[in-house]
């Protein structure tokens, strides 16, 4: 799994790619891609007629060492089944989302990752990935309903072949909570209380790290969907609600009663960083995306558990889970049509998932037919949180408009952990700029 | 024989520069040229009204250039004048302070990062301290601009270094045969002496002041505390956010900046020349 998760494009951690990527980019030279992406944008590949090639290229953002191997794995494997060499082309995770626009409009590989939700859709409408909905008819049963409309832009057709995904909950460890007798809470109530009986204690009560800007979003998510039902939430972050509804102010209201207990100075850590404090048995309970197991060394895995993100309203429920869903795109116009698209009905397939998933045990299989037998515990409570949910979200930066998340939604919420007084005026203007972004949308 | 050349900066620099400023009265994604939309100075009108990160970006980007100019350079400055005294182990120093120099910025980034850090940097660690270096915007800036001067005070003491070697020593004999004080001999015989040294500096302090960017965007990507215009136009523009027009409209104000500094400079130049 990657650095970022989910940042919209934005640096999380310094990985040692990214630095030289900084670098790289001066502010001088700032004013001059736009303009050779003007020249690039009509740009008429004239590629494709190669179907008897023996070779697809594959744009894999999996930079980190665990997808990097579970993605060689699963080639190695087509490679045996089919006899077609995949050529795999890695890019910095960060890198990758950041320069997604200048990739697909430039010459992007035939298949390549990808994410679902807006950030899907978004790239669907402007026409610059390929129409998968023929392999969806092949494969299509190997998957969920929930994972068909996940996959399927706003014209109907399908343009995602999802992969895996991970929930979003509260990670803590068992021997912690059987030291001093902890509950996994269930409603806001006795959430706020664990707090209050950890600071006690002499714990941190949560983890806390805003320093790249999205993880803060994860609880946003959480709290809407718990106050005001995963429908507001998604049409909120496809601008079709306002920032200034005072649904939404009650959404930070709420956040600030527990942000007494949540660890200080957060914008200037990484989640890295908080995913140390649990660890180190400093801190009480984090809420992040399953990833979090990747800070912890092998042999401690056994004593990391999560739970779900308690009830706020009881009218509302617990039925909205946070669960990205990561997978592949087809590149508008791949060079190797037929090979890209058998390539794709692979990637759907439960045996591709098997592979994956033996080398990379944080996620969880989307495909129903994939094996699960080997499955630890983390992985058997995330698929059966993920499968009890009535609704699923993808995270602010992949529901919402990716320029909007990022130039926006971040420096606001980074505003509110600041000054969480603030938030009328603060919502005010993410409002304002939102309305701006989405009408040109 | 300069025709080349300047065709080559014509076409590489300025066309682009002129496309950005055209640009920057559009709206547009950055995908496909049909997809360009008209929109007059409605991004320059949001920008100073609705963007609330462009004034604290500009007034960084002040600060930038005032604690370069105040602070870093004369220190600068200061430890040419010492080590040119030829002092025990000058190349020693001289080596040690330039090293930064040759480091790129992110790589400076990614060393104060470890300095800096909350829970496990260096400076909270030995002086059992919780202070949030990067992540409290009220010193945040002051802590990167220690970062960025640590680099850019080796930059010029080697520049400066130079100078003193080439000011005539039978000048400085001269001022103190006529009885000046250490400090006065420099000030009024050496350092103007100095003066295409100077000028240099000066125009190097202005120009790193302006393009200060990699710095800040690896430590949290240019914000909360740490927007500076480069930083800005980036967000816009190279990343996953395409607002090509809003971030040229940014980077366009920045050209307008930077103009002024070159008129300035310029006409100063050609003053003096005449003179």
């Amino acid at each position: 799994m990657p650095d970022s998760p989910s940042g919209a494009g934005l640096p999380a951690g310094v990985t040692r790619r990214g630095l030289f990527k900084g670098a790289a980019v001066s502010a001088f030279a700032v004013t001059v891609p736009s303009v050779l992406t003007a020249c690039g944008g009509g740009g008429d590949g004239g590629g494709g007629g190669d179907s008897g090639s023996k070779t697809v290229t594959f744009g894999s953002n999996g930079s980190d060492e665990v997808p990097k191997k579970a993605y060689e794995a699963v080639f190695a494997l087509y490679k045996k089944n089919s006899g077609v060499t995949v050529d795999v082309n890695t890019v910095d995770h960060n890198t990758f989302q950041e320069q997604i626009n200048n990739y697909l409009q430039g010459r992007p590989d035939d298949v390549f990752t990808w994410f679902a939700g807006n950030r899907m859709k978004y790239f669907a409408q402007k026409g610059l990935v390929g129409d998968v909905s023929d392999v969806w008819e092949k494969v299509g049963g190997n998957f969920s309903d929930a994972m068909k409309k996940a996959s399927t832009g706003d014209d109907g057709k399908q343009y995602f072949i999802p992969n895996l995904n991970y929930p979003w909950a509260w990670f803590y460890r068992k021997s912690i909570f059987a030291k001093h007798d902890y509950q996994p809470p269930t409603t806001w109530d006795e959430l706020t209380a664990l707090a209050k009986k950890m600071k006690g204690d002499g714990l941190v009560p949560i983890g806390f790290a805003d320093k790249d800007g999205w993880p803060a979003f994860g609880t946003f998510d959480y709290l809407d969907m718990r106050m005001n039902g995963y429908d507001f939430h998604i049409a909120l972050m496809a601008g079709e609600e306002s920032w200034q509804d005072a649904k939404v102010k009650a959404v930070f209201d709420t956040w600030r009663e527990l942000l007494p207990y949540h660890q200080t100075s957060a914008l200037g850590r990484t989640w890295q960083e908080a995913a140390q404090g649990l660890q180190k048995k400093t801190t009480g309970m984090y809420l992040l995306g399953a990833f979090v197991a990747q800070q912890f060394p092998e042999e401690e895995l056994d004593d990391f558990d999560f739970f779900p993100f308690p009830e706020v309203d009881s009218a509302v429920g617990v039925d909205a889970v946070e669960a990205p869903i990561d997978g592949y795109m087809l590149s508008r116009r791949p060079r190797n049509r037929d090979g890209s698209r058998k390539l794709l009905e692979f990637l759907a397939s439960a045996e591709a998932e098997n592979a994956y998933l033996k080398t990379d045990p944080t996620n969880v299989a989307v495909n129903s037919k994939a094996d699960t037998s080997g499955y630890n515990g983390i992985q058997k409570k995330s698929a059966e949180l993920i499968s009890s949910a009535k609704s699923i979200s993808q995270f602010l930066d992949r529901d919402a408009n990716p320029t909007f998340a990022s130039t926006v939604a971040i420096p606001s919420f980074q505003s509110f952990l600041k000054k969480p007084t603030d938030i009328g005026s603060i919502l005010a203007s993410m409002q304002k700029q939102a309305k701006s972004i989405y009408e040109s949308d | 024989m300069v025709g080349v050349p300047t065709i080559i900066n014509l076409c590489l620099v300025w066309l682009p520069a002129l496309a950005s400023v055209v640009l920057s009265f559009t709206r547009w994604d950055g995908i496909g040229l049909e997809a360009i939309e008209w929109a007059g100075t409605r991004n320059y009108e949001e920008i100073v009204t609705t963007y609330p990160p462009f004034w604290p970006a500009l007034a960084h980007n002040v600060i930038w250039l005032a604690f370069f100019i105040l602070i870093a350079t004369p220190a600068g400055l200061l430890l040419a004048v010492l080590l040119d005294k030829g002092i025990k182990g000058t190349r020693i120093y001289q080596s040690a302070i330039y090293l930064p120099v040759v480091l790129s910025l992110a790589i400076v980034g990614f060393i104060w990062q470890l300095l800096y850090s909350p829970d496990q940097g260096m400076i909270n660690q030995l002086f059992n301290i919780e202070v949030d270096w990067f992540g409290n915007p009220r010193i945040n800036l002051w802590a990167v601009l220690v970062a960025a001067s640590w680099r850019h005070v080796g930059y010029v003491m080697i520049l400066y270094l130079a100078g003193l070697k080439g000011v005539d020593p039978t000048l400085k004999e001269a001022a103190a045969i006529d009885g000046a004080s250490e400090w006065q001999a420099f000030r009024k015989v050496v350092f103007p002496a100095m003066r295409p040294v100077n000028v240099v500096v000066l125009v190097i302090t202005v120009i790193e002041s302006l393009r200060a960017f990699d710095l800040v965007y690896v430590i949290n990507g240019g914000r909360n505390g740490l927007e500076l215009l480069s930083a800005l136009v980036t967000q816009n523009i190279i990343g996953e956010a395409s607002r090509i027009g809003y971030g040229s409209a940014i980077a366009a104000i920045m050209l307008v900046i930077s103009t002024v500094f070159i008129v300035v400079y310029v006409t100063q130049i050609l003053r003096e020349e005449k003179a």
